[in-house]
């Protein structure tokens, strides 16, 4: 017999089950199929101004730091202000996502890279496909528009996400992700990233840093 | 069984652990870097107790259909054209993953942080046929370089200081400048950071475990704070998941359910930095991420533990909250264990995997104080579990003689009433003469056990039932 | 006393075998506690409840004694414990270590349903909020286990504490965290026994007060013992002998004779 029929056997004979009862069957695929929530926290049940105040709180509690612009136009000279800011050279990389390329990077003086990350980046720049408030948590998609190795190697990390992306929780991102990708699909990664990289292995002492960005920047497109 | 266990040996390890002034030390911080912290999280969130109810729920119901979860899961991967393995023990685990390595023609290979990896002692297997594996969680990447097993399961290396770390630097990166300053944890994590980098850009494989698998979607989910495992699954080429069968959940609504307790339980965040859902390999048009994927599903007598007492513990998510609340585990550390799992999920997971024979005394090595249970995110009932253990092993007359003899002693004058009282009370007269000027023995004879580190107050002298009785008498006369 | 004009609560005293052989004075207390509060005291022919057969994988003896303690303790209105231990040993064990056995069960629930440990049944139960007593100094309390985790006894013995005269209560770092003791644990495992024991004594003697109390005697005993094997003069006493008032008895591990001549700290 094989592993998977061995194993699978197993689990049917401690359960004392057969695998083919028609009503364990049902109570499965309803669960698959329906997905019901579970508790959802009132924290993040807030709309509006208080749903993006709390996101920048609870963003800046994982140690992002968060901006606010009124337009999408305005996000290359908010990033390019941050760069300077922290005496970061003036060079990014980022994806083909549709929404970044339209705006207009050619006012700044940043050295533009596109495509994936080899691993020499200092900043790189993605867009979310939201994020939500609860945990200040942003919520990455995998693909040529965003590639994941944009969030993980450079040192610093910016993401835009637009303020009507920012969710109360995260039932209503994997709705999104559902609408985007049809029910069951998923792109190859969805990453939710709260706060730059950092590791407490060295005593408890929590330092940021580890493996992943240094920094991470949220510029929230209000428009 | 697969990596060596010292765990019969409990007793000789607790006792160099408790004389090891430095591992001590280190221990401090197991108390002062979690359970505040672990606190204040749930203490921020009202719903923290009704969603550890609901993530309990969760885990049984997917236990209790697990087999029909694991065939959903594994359509969905191969739907996303990834590859599912199932494998019996760790041995089957073991030469599963070599050869998914061997066809890759690799020669190096990422690690993320596993404990599966290390119940079935996959470094060694790698090695041995000449692939170099390297462990990128720093804390494991720490303990790697001295040749240990991880003494917590969500802080490895947590029985070490930074003077010791910096040591294993020293002796193993000796392609740096002997003379560089490495006296600021910062400095030790920045140039494992850069030692790493190269690792991750070069590996042929990445393999990583899974918090969970999610049925819904056939995609594995990780959680880490570093980002390293995340290097390790999007640089190389292939991607192996290692994961024991039961971190099936059903959706992803359910994953999120105990994603919430998960971080507050563990680390006290409200959630990691980095929670990532895999599945399959890199989709037509991506740029990046792995172009094959495999997940490694591992039994090792799981299925054997549905159906008994021990289905609870197949609930545990891994957090540490048991070891991180308990005084046992604060006083003797992980490795005194003796194998992969230390504190009270190890004191009840270990014996199923490497035997109460071999493990007996973990589930004896416990006050009963009930602090795991109270703060374990699933509610897994760990003292009751390590009674389950207590009472195999006395059915099996696998307890010790001498505990034995002594409360079937006990045993035998509690079910006797009229005895007790004659018995007890000459002995506590006796005890209670003996120990009238002092109020207290430094000394007893078959009292050692006690008295070799406190006193033993000595009793008043009269039994309470002997002097109600008299006083109740002269009462009534 | 809410139940005074009915009749007196019939209460079957559970001593505790640590408390019968080690220390009546703790029983004593208790009595006088719940007479003051309203109640009737018997002490029916007891032994222990079995927590250590329990605890040592010993199912069929603890049965039988469980099934003994059953008998014995039928048709009181409440049966009360000076332990946590104990307490939830009948109220939280028996139910389940006669889960399988349909005749025993019923009655195994019904006994947990009428015990008590003793200040939770004070507070909770009799609507306790003061007693009658005086003490002049600081005093510490350390949370045993059981009590605190199976039976919620945390907040009823502050209450009842506040209430004596003089009194004040200084809190400990973690009062929360085991002593220790763990029954036959103490014995067993003695080195690592004595490790969780020093760090609780520790604790203790910061928090400064002179007086340490607990609800449950083992863990006196082996607090105790620790405190005074170190030289520490912090005495220890169950909080029922405070409650009571009943402080004539030297502390845990002290002579009369050393207590008569006040040279008990002297050690």
């Amino acid at each position: 017999m094989s592993a998977r029929d061995d194993i699978l056997g197993a689990i049917r004979h401690s359960l004392g089950v057969s695998g083919k009862e028609t009503i364990r069957r049902q109570i499965v695929s309803d669960r698959l199929a329906h997905a019901p929530k579970g508790v959802i926290p009132k924290r993040g049940q807030v709309s509006g101004e208080a749903l993006l105040a709390l996101f920048k709180v609870q963003a800046e509690a994982a140690l992002a730091t968060v901006t606010e612009v009124a337009s999408a136009a305005e996000v290359p000279q908010s990033i390019a202000h941050f760069l300077r800011d922290h005496n970061l050279p003036a060079s990014l990389r980022m994806g083909d996502d549709r929404r970044l390329q339209a705006m207009p990077w050619n006012d700044t003086a940043l050295d533009i890279a596109h495509g994936p990350s080899a691993g020499d980046d200092l900043n790189a720049v993605s867009h979310a496909l939201g994020a939500v408030a609860e945990t200040g948590s942003l919520v990455m998609v995998s693909g040529s528009e965003n590639p994941s190795t944009l969030n993980f190697l450079p040192d610093n990390h910016i993401i835009v996400v637009s303020a009507k992306d920012v969710a109360g929780d995260y039932e209503s991102v994997w709705a999104k992700v559902r609408l985007t990708f049809g029910k069951g699909g998923m792109p190859r990664t969805v990453n939710w990233i709260t706060g730059p990289s950092r590791s407490g292995d060295i005593e408890q002492t929590m330092l940021l840093g580890a493996h992943g960005p240094r920094r991470l920047h949220v510029v929230v497109v209000k428009e | 069984m697969s990596v060596h266990s010292t765990s019969p040996d409990f007793k000789k390890n607790a006792a160099r652990a408790l004389g090891d002034a430095q591992l001590q030390k280190a221990l401090g911080n197991v108390k002062q870097g979690f359970i505040d912290k672990r606190e204040k999280a749930t203490q921020k969130l009202p719903e923290f107790e009704a969603l550890r109810d609901s993530a309990r729920d969760i885990k049984n119901h997917t236990l209790q259909h697990l087999d029909l979860y694991l065939e959903a899961y594994e359509q969905k991967v191969r739907a996303s054209g990834g590859h599912v393995h199932f494998a019996r023990h760790a041995e089957e685990a073991r030469d599963i993953i070599l050869s998914i390595c061997k066809e890759a023609g690799a020669r190096t290979v990422t690690k993320g942080k596993s404990m599966i990896a290390e119940e079935i002692g996959i470094n060694e297997h790698l090695e041995t046929h000449g692939i170099t594996p390297v462990e990128t969680d720093l804390g494991e990447y720490i303990i790697q370089l001295r040749h240990e097993m991880p003494s917590h399961i969500i802080a490895p290396a947590v029985h070490l200081n930074a003077t010791q770390v910096e040591q294993d630097f020293r002796r193993v990166h000796t392609h740096l400048d002997a003379k560089r300053d490495l006296s600021e944890p910062v400095q030790l994590l920045t140039e494992a950071r850069g030692v790493l980098r190269e690792r991750f850009l070069a590996a042929d494989v990445g393999i990583t475990g899974a918090n969970f698998l999610v049925a819904e979607t056939g995609t594995s989910v990780i959680v880490t704070n570093e980002g390293n495992g995340d290097l390790t699954q999007i640089l190389p080429k292939t991607h192996i998941v290692l994961a024991s069968i039961e971190k099936l959940v059903p959706t992803l609504e359910d994953v999120s359910q105990i994603l919430r307790v998960l971080a507050r339980s563990a680390t006290g965040q409200e959630i990691s930095v980095y929670t990532t859902f895999s599945t399959g390999p890199r989709h037509l048009g991506d740029s990046d991420g792995p172009e094959n994927y495999h997940v490694v599903l591992l039994d090792n007598g799981r299925s054997a533990m549905l159906g008994t007492s021990f289905e609870e513990m197949l609930r545990c998510i891994r957090c540490g909250a048991c070891m991180n609340h308990c005084p046992v585990y604060h006083a003797v550390g992980g490795h005194a264990y003796g194998w992969v799992y230390p504190g009270p999920m190890g004191a009840v997971l270990t014996p199923t995997l490497i035997g109460i024979d071999q493990a007996g005394h973990l589930p004896n090595a416990s006050t009963f104080c009930g602090r795991c249970e109270s703060v374990c995110p699933v509610k897994i009932p760990l003292p009751k579990l390590m009674r389950h253990w207590r009472e195999r092993e006395f059915e099996r007359h696998l307890t010790p003689a001498t505990v034995r003899s002594g409360l079937g002693l006990w045993g035998f004058f509690a079910k006797r009433p009229a005895l007790y009282r004659l018995a007890t009370g000459i002995a506590i007269r006796a005890m209670g003469f003996a120990g009238r000027r002092k109020g207290r023995f430094q000394w007893l004879p078959l009292a050692g056990g006690w008295t070799r580190n406190r006193d033993l107050p000595a009793p008043q002298g009269e039994t309470f039932q002997a002097r109600w009785r008299r006083e109740h008498k002269r009462r009534a006369a | 006393m809410k139940q005074d004009r009915a009749r007196k609560p019939r209460i079957g005293l559970f001593v505790t075998c640590v408390v019968d052989l080690m220390r009546p004075s703790v029983g004593f207390a208790a009595v006088k506690l719940l007479e003051n509060a309203g109640c009737t005291v018997e002490v029916p022919e007891q032994t222990c409840c079995g927590q250590p057969t329990y605890n040592s994988g010993d199912r069929a003896t603890t049965r039988s004694i469980a099934e003994r303690t059953i008998t014995e303790f039928r048709g009181y209105d409440y049966v009360v414990a000076p332990s946590g231990s104990c307490a939830a040993m009948i109220k939280a064990h028996y139910p389940e270590l006669f889960a399988d056995d349909p005749n025993w069960l019923p009655r195994a629930n019904e006994l947990a349903a009428r015990t008590f440990e003793l200040t939770s049944f004070l507070v909770d139960v009799l609507g306790v909020t003061r007693v009658d007593a005086t003490f002049d100094g600081a005093v510490t309390y350390h949370d045993s286990c059981s009590g605190l985790r199976e039976l919620g006894v945390r907040s009823q013995p502050r209450k009842l504490l506040a209430s004596v005269e003089g009194l004040t209560l200084v809190e400990m770092e973690e009062s929360d965290v085991c002593c220790g003791f763990g029954g036959t644990f103490a014995v067993k495992y003695s080195e690592i026994s004595g490790a969780i024991v020093e760090a609780k004594a520790k604790h203790v003697v910061a928090a400064g007060a002179p007086t340490l109390l607990a609800g449950d005697l083992g863990c006196l005993l082996n607090m105790a013992g620790k405190l005074s094997r170190d030289g520490e003069p912090v005495r220890v006493r169950h909080v029922a002998e405070i409650l009571a008032g009943m402080t004539d008895d030297p502390p845990i591990g002290v002579a009369k004779e050393a207590q008569r001549t006040g040279k008990e700290a002297a050690r």
